[in-house]
């Protein structure tokens, strides 16, 4: 179907400040293959199915639009947590403020690096998995990021590794435009933790493929940083081998526009997915999830848990889709979100989706929008507790289905840190 | 310890008057039960006394010793010492019942300007009084009121009653939804915390209870008001004849 015109002045508009890194034939080819689809879904519209609760344009213009530069005043999250960092400047690697990357268990270069190799594992990771995630939902932001990305690592996990490995992004300037891409390799039975957190740029678009072998495990969590006039479009694109885990869990206090895209495919049988996310937003905040899990072994597991606090005009969206493909037989899927709705600006979207070809499955899914419940705000006053703190604890019980899918208590301790800090902060006015 | 003088209460929504004037006075250290038929005004009057929204009061007015309830928001009115067990505990999904407890009291404490009480401390107070209420540690990690049995829901608010430690106690129908053996736990949840600076108010249908919770004095509450004051052989009249000899005999 040819492309409207308007799609495809806007799509060559996005393309003309762009420039494709240079690299190794296999780079070079994936990244024709990418600008290849870009150019043929084109960039997104309001027309697009996928894209009716959130609009494009300002991931669609040519250039990012101002976003100051917010300093939050406190200790960094997951300072406390040990763990190898790797430090992005408004999509820039720095490799003064970043660790070694020489860990036990793990091999990491930096993407550009390892796209000058003529022979490289991350050659069969690499646009791949995006490739993959395109059917049947064209995910045209993803494949612009394949193309173009100009920074990033490539991991490579051979074995147990305890210590987490920890992507910092600082954003510094307020018209900075990132565009990130991440491979991740967890070989057979390695094990692997994952920490990303800040927002990166005044716009980023981040895309990490992530190859999950038999019996390995993937943990990551991710905090998307404060600034309140950032914008990011994200995909995360995950296959999993069998018995295989994947566990992911994003919170995102702040930002003007974020889109995170998740596209999971469990591959190989008894695969465990649960990907989870907690949104909080006060004011100018739009936030979507959009997640497309397919099941194509037999007894996998995969949940979606997606919990988002709302007020004062900010909006949620969520979009999740469970596909069984024939043959998946014994396939446990389940699938919530949830939306608290602190005053009557606020609003949320969602639109939750399966589709079943097999005949002995369980699949559940469900969606509520409400406000706080009145009775146990009164039963929390009736002994003892002041209305704001009990509606602080409502709250974060109400995120606490997300959070505690974090595995690791320390990390999830320092999440209910921050969720603490914003309601705090929220209290104040 | 409670003084009820003259309450008119309506309905919020529909302009419909509920209590039409009660008066109580719950000495100190006393065990008063109130009984009355379906409709009477007896859980309104727990409720307004603990500050549920959607009541307004027109007339009278209500001290809990020196302070007057009305003027409290429903949390002050716990730190001030006045505690509901709810007819119908509410399940709170993502609180734990014991940071639930912990918040409740260390909020009272802190609103009275008392120290608030260590974790450590806490939980050893938590744990005496859940063994003597025969509560299992493992519903103390639950979430509030999850999953509990109705006998569980109802220990749960004694449990609550035993760790907050309030001077004045009202019980809406604690009895109802509870066999036998659950109330008799519940009774002697009770008991234990009977003492010369605590007030209890018993609401409730039956006698039942009452065989459990021996009361001082017992009212009857009919059509929003206290018409009839006795003893507890009023409880046992009520059982044998119901309440509709009684009521043709006040009016």
């Amino acid at each position: 179907m040819a492309l409207l015109q308007a799609k495809v002045d806007a799509t060559a508009a996005r393309l003309a400040s762009l420039e494709m890194p240079v690299g190794a034939a296999w780079a070079t080819a994936a990244r024709q293959d990418a600008l290849a689809r870009f150019q043929h879904a084109g960039l997104p519209g309001p027309r697009d199915e996928y894209w009716r609760f959130t609009r494009p344009d300002a991931l669609n213009a040519p250039t990012a639009d101002n976003a100051e530069v917010f300093d939050p005043q406190e200790i960094p999250v997951f300072d406390g947590i040990d763990r190898l960092k790797i430090v992005f400047r408004d999509g820039v690697f720095d490799p003064d403020a970043s660790d070694d990357f020489h860990q036990e268990g793990l091999e990491i270069e930096r993407l550009n690096d390892a796209m000058a190799t003529d022979i490289h594992w991350a050659k069969d990771v690499y646009g791949v998995l995006e490739t993959r995630g395109q059917t049947p939902v064209a995910r045209p932001f993803a494949s612009l990021n394949t193309a173009f990305a100009d920074d990033g690592v490539v991991i490579r996990a051979t074995g147990r590794v305890t210590r987490p490995v920890s992507l910092i992004y600082l954003h510094e300037h307020t018209t900075s435009d990132a565009i990130l891409h991440f491979v991740v390799k967890v070989e057979e039975g390695a094990d692997l933790t994952l920490l990303e957190n800040g927002p990166a740029a005044a716009r980023f678009n981040k895309c990490m493929e992530v190859d999950i072998a038999d019996n390995a495990a993937f943990h990551h969590v991710r905090t998307q940083g404060r600034d309140h006039e950032r914008q990011a479009v994200t995909h995360i694109f995950a296959r999993l081998g069998s018995e295989s885990l994947f566990k992911s869990f994003t919170l995102t206090a702040n930002g003007r526009l974020t889109r995170n895209e998740a596209v999971i495919e469990m591959t190989g049988d008894r695969g465990v997915a649960h990907i989870a996310g907690a949104a909080l937003g006060d004011g100018e905040f739009h936030h979507d999830d959009t997640v497309f899990v397919t099941h194509d072994a037999v007894s996998c597991e995969s949940r979606q848990v997606f919990k988002k606090v709302l007020r004062n005009g900010a909006v949620g969206a969520f979009q999740g889709k469970i596909l069984v493909k024939k043959g998946a037989q014994k396939t446990d899927g389940y699938q919530i979100s949830q939306s608290l709705l602190l005053d009557e600006d606020a609003q949320f979207l969602a639109k939750p989706e399966l589709e079943i070809y097999a005949d002995d499955v369980v699949c559940s899914h469900g969606s509520t929008s409400g406000a706080i419940d009145e009775d146990a705000l009164f039963y929390l006053r009736a002994r003892g507790v002041p209305r704001a703190d009990a509606q602080d604890l409502l709250t974060l019980a109400f995120l606490a289905e997300a959070i505690e899918e974090i595995e690791n208590e320390a990390i999830a301790e320092d999440i209910y840190g921050r969720l603490d800090g914003w309601l705090g902060r929220r209290r104040q006015d | 310890m409670l003084h009820i003088n003259n309450l008119h209460v309506n309905l919020e929504e529909e302009d419909k008057e509920i209590l039409k004037g009660v008066d109580l006075v719950v000495p100190a250290g006393k065990v008063h039960a109130i009984m009355g038929p379906n409709g009477s005004g007896k859980s309104t009057l727990s409720y307004v006394l603990s500050g549920r929204d959607g009541y307004v009061v027109t007339d009278g007015e209500a001290m809990l010793e020196e302070a007057n309830i009305f003027e409290l928001e429903p949390e002050e009115r716990a730190a001030a010492g006045l505690f509901l067990a709810f007819q119908y505990p509410v399940e709170i999904p993502g609180v734990g019942n014991m940071t639930f407890l912990r918040t409740a009291l260390n909020s009272q404490l802190k609103a009275r300007g008392e120290e608030e009480m260590s974790a450590a401390d806490f939980l050893k107070l938590i744990r005496e009084k859940a063994k003597s209420l025969k509560i299992e540690p493992e519903m103390l990690k639950r979430s509030v009121n999850v999953g509990f049995s109705g006998g569980e829901k109802k220990r749960n608010e004694i449990l609550q009653m035993a760790v907050l430690e309030p001077r004045m106690c009202i019980l809406d129908e604690t009895d109802s939804g509870l066999d036998v053996d659950a109330m008799k736990l519940v009774a002697e949840g009770v008991n234990a915390l009977r003492s010369e600076g605590r007030s209890f108010l018993v609401i409730t249908h039956y006698q039942r209870l009452l065989d459990h919770i021996k009361p001082d004095v017992v009212h009857i509450m009919a059509d929003g008001r206290i018409v009839k004051t006795g003893g507890p052989e009023l409880a046992l009249e009520v059982e044998n004849n119901g309440y509709a000899d009684l009521l043709a005999e006040v009016a």
